[in-house]
């Protein structure tokens, strides 16, 4: 019997097609794991489910009922939860009030029945074989035990379908057990489970079928035991290559960039051992949360490294802050652009001159005439696309605010580039003006290292592929032995 | 050029309106010392507020302006009593303004505590500090060469307001041309930004408070030689009048937006209704209740351009 069914549904987001006709089931008494990379639609596909996103077009029955117009509220009536990696509870009520405030009704003015509240608390807790206590306050909570009140709150309201997004990612191997025989007691209770995680050995322990996601599409459906993971990560590569990258051999110089077993405790980056050349592109392939923006954070002085050395052109450096790595001409474009890669109130000009106002000023002074030249030239160089040099940057699009913070970086006249995403969420044409001024750079003798989640990106542009997972390095691949399978067996940890 | 000077041409509006207004219906209010007056007693409002608007700039604010305002015209005067001359005597209360900035300024950047709470303690301790230091006692007996820096009024007031132009324009000047006031503006916008780009915020935030704790002594400097004895409970409410000129001129308190001109039409229009109301004959009490209405009025535009404009409805796009 079919608690959940999804049929052909679509979402695009801001013109990209998130999901493409996707169709899943889910029944009653099974675990349904969901697999894809990074970017294949598994959290559209849940946020449709549970109505954080209506789809575009398809049908979604849930329990019987076609439901037309899902909302957080309807799909919660219809007994679907979600438990997410970052638990979504208030930190300053406690694991009692947390409960409560999920299961009952409304009334601003009713009367608390405080015993009630514990008793139910109490007993939702020990369903799920957590020693916690009811009265004490969430923030006081482990990551782990805090999913276990997540859980607690889905018992609570009956969900009969429970969707864990990556559940395990912050649990111990004690912690993953536990919550494996509380996932078993609910299948055995007739519930839907939908498991997404990247730890294929978990998947396999615990999934009765798998649905494969990639690029939007679900590519396959199976049962479990009659899948190996050799054959789940074959399907969850093989993305279409369906453009064309303007890579082109250049000479390979000597090395700009090394490190030597760098850590840094503060944001989990663990022995990293890499070099970059001159004219290279230098490829950091990963899955989300596998430490390589963590890495190009302490590369930049962000978080400083406390461990383990950085040189530059064989002389070891102190990185300790932004202004240190751009005084040694390290750029760094972040990923989360419309948050931090520009300046967004201040006009192109201005954004463009930041990080090197020295260039443009004498004696603190700045000399608008110079910094309106070195503007425009990178508006002509990089066709930027804007109606003045001082239009405000959150006026551009998506893609000519990329090339902007490009331009910053570009400005410092960097002997390192690092590029988070860089053309993520960029439209195609955009996308492949930056692919192009990639290779250009390269050939100017930069070197770049250059994070994406996309792998035919990665494939397509970086000379060697350095494939992290937990916070170091696994293995790094040259450009001719590097593929999608090889990429991603390596970043699941399986290499 | 209207979009971009938007504020500033409706506050010019504003105060030509008012202007004709008086001329019309109280000619009076246009005497010369009447106007000089006015000028005289908005110079130290108006150094004040350069300061703060530095402040605000990048994203802070400073309530205790007010009590910083009293300590350095109380200190002006016991330092010229104790022998000090003017000049130097003056120089004193700006460093001690400054070392007052400078505590505000280092509990914001470095011990992160939020701008508001760490200047409402400032605001209270100093003022409390000063009346049990004083015990609400005036500074008199001042040496004679204190008043008006032993010239005549007349060259001592063109002093004060040449000085306090001059301030004005060098930081406005300095906003737009100088590197320093790039990251004023960086730092106020998105600090996290700013960061990535070299920009040391802390240090940002650090420098505004210890200016506007500088400019806060050198505008009680000008106002204590006004008078032939120093009250020790200047400046009170001045923290008010100067965030009220700054927010009706245009800055944003969100920090990251705003001009130096916009602030100056802002407090002339806050400092000319008061003294209007007197001439037109309309009850003094209703000064207050005006001026909130002016500052509500240049919130809510900024609040309807904000929401209905460019920047309204950016969304990013979302993906899996």
């Amino acid at each position: 019997m079919a608690l959940l069914d999804a049929t052909a549904i679509s979402k695009a987001f801001a013109g990209v097609q998130a999901l493409k006709a996707v169709s899943f089931e889910l029944r009653s008494g099974e675990v349904h794991a969901l697999l894809g990379e990074n970017g294949a639609g598994k959290s559209t596909l849940i946020k449709v489910m549970t109505g954080a996103v209506t789809a575009d077009s398809g049908t979604l029955l849930i329990d019987g009922h076609l439901v037309a117009h899902n909302t957080p509220a309807l799909a919660r009536s219809l007994g679907v939860a979600a438990v997410y990696q970052q638990p979504a509870l208030f930190p300053d009520l406690t694991v009692a009030e947390n409960i409560a405030l999920a299961l009952e009704g409304a009334g601003l003015w009713r009367k608390v029945d405080w015993k009630v509240r514990d008793r139910r608390a109490r007993e939702l807790l020990e369903r799920t074989g957590a020693d916690i206590a009811p009265e004490r306050a969430v923030w006081t909570l482990s990551m782990p035990e805090q999913q276990i009140v997540e859980i607690a709150k889905a018992i609570g309201a009956r969900s009969k379908i429970l969707i864990l997004d990556e559940p395990t990612a912050s649990l111990t191997e004690r912690e993953v057990e536990r919550l494996f025989r509380v996932i078993q007691t609910l299948r055995g209770e007739g519930a839907g489970i939908v498991y997404i995680s990247h730890r294929l050995d978990e998947v396999s322990a615990i999934a009765d079928r798998v649905t494969v996601l990639r690029d939007g599409r679900s590519i396959a459906t199976c049962e479990m035991r009659g899948v190996d993971r050799s054959e789940l990560i074959r399907l969850m590569v093989g993305r279409d290559i369906d453009a064309i990258f303007p890579k082109r051999e250049v000479p390979i110089g000597e090395v700009v960039l090394e490190t030597r077993g760098l850590s840094c405790n503060a944001s989990g980056v663990r022995d990293v051992t890499l070099s970059v050349r001159r004219g290279e592109i230098f490829g950091l392939a990963g899955l989300v949360g596998s430490g390589r923006s963590e890495l190009a954070e302490t590369l930049f002085g962000l978080t400083p490294a406390d461990g383990g050395e950085i040189l530059l052109r064989g002389n070891a450096v102190r990185i300790d802050s932004p202004a240190d790595a751009i005084r040694l001409r390290i750029g760094y474009l972040p990923e989360d652009r419309r948050q931090h890669g520009v300046v967004l109130e201040m006009p192109v000009a201005a954004n463009t001159s930041l990080a090197n106002l020295r260039a443009v000023s004498s004696h603190g002074m700045i000399d608008q005439t110079a910094e309106r030249d070195l503007a425009r030239g990178y508006v002509e160089r990089l066709r930027i696309k804007t109606h003045s040099l001082y239009a405000e940057t959150g006026s551009l699009s998506g893609g000519n605010q990329q090339k902007v913070a490009l331009a910053r970086w570009l400005a410092i006249e960097p002997a390192v580039l690092i590029l988070d995403e860089p053309t993520q969420g960029v439209d195609i044409g955009s996308k492949s003006e930056i692919h192009e001024m990639m290779v250009n750079l390269a050939e100017q003798g930069l070197a770049i290292v250059m994070i994406s989640s996309e792998l035919p990106e990665i494939l397509g542009m970086s000379d060697r592929i350095a494939v992290m997972h937990g916070g170091t390095i696994t293995g790094i691949l040259t450009r001719a032995e590097a593929t999608q399978e090889k990429i991603l067996a390596m970043a699941l940890g399986h290499a | 050029m209207f979009e971009r000077h938007r504020r500033e041409i409706s506050l010019i509006a504003a105060i030509l309106l008012l202007g004709a207004v008086l001329a019309a219906a109280a000619p009076g209010f246009f005497t010369f010392a009447n106007q000089r007056d006015l000028v005289l007693a908005n110079m130290p409002v108006l150094i004040v507020a350069l300061g703060m608007v530095l402040v605000i700039l990048t994203g802070q604010i400073d309530i205790s302006v007010g009590s910083q305002f009293a300590i350095c015209s109380v200190a002006t005067g016991v330092f010229a009593r104790m022998g000090l001359p003017t000049p130097l005597a003056g120089a004193a209360a700006c460093l001690l303004g400054a070392l007052m900035g400078a505590l505000n300024g280092a509990l914001v950047a470095w011990v992160r505590i939020p701008a508001i709470v760490v200047t409402l303690a400032t605001m209270v301790a100093l003022r409390d500090g000063l009346r049990w230091v004083t015990q609400g006692a005036w500074v008199e007996n001042l040496p004679p060469g204190f008043q008006w820096f032993g010239q005549s009024q007349e060259v001592s007031e063109a002093i004060t307001i040449a000085c306090a132009l001059a301030l004005t324009v060098g930081v406005s000047w300095g906003l737009r041309n100088l590197a320093a006031g790039r990251v004023v503006y960086a730092t106020g916008s998105d600090p996290n930004a700013a960061r990535l780009a070299g920009v040391n915020p802390a240090g940002v935030v650090f420098a505004v408070f210890v200016i506007t704790g500088a400019l806060t002594g050198f505008a009680a400097v000008f106002n204590a030689v006004r008078f032939h004895q120093i009250p020790s409970n200047a400046g009170m409410g001045l923290e008010l009048k100067v965030i009220a000129a700054a927010v009706v001129g245009g800055v944003a308190i969100s920090g990251g937006r705003g001009t130096i001109a916009g602030t100056m039409l802002g407090l002339l229009l806050l400092g000319v209704i008061g003294p209007a109301l007197t001439f037109l004959g309309l009850s003094a009490y209703w000064e207050r209740a005006i001026e909130g209405g002016i500052i509500l009025a240049a919130v809510s535009m900024d609040a309807v351009r904000v929401h209905s404009g460019k920047y309204g409805n950016v969304v990013g796009a979302q993906r899996a």
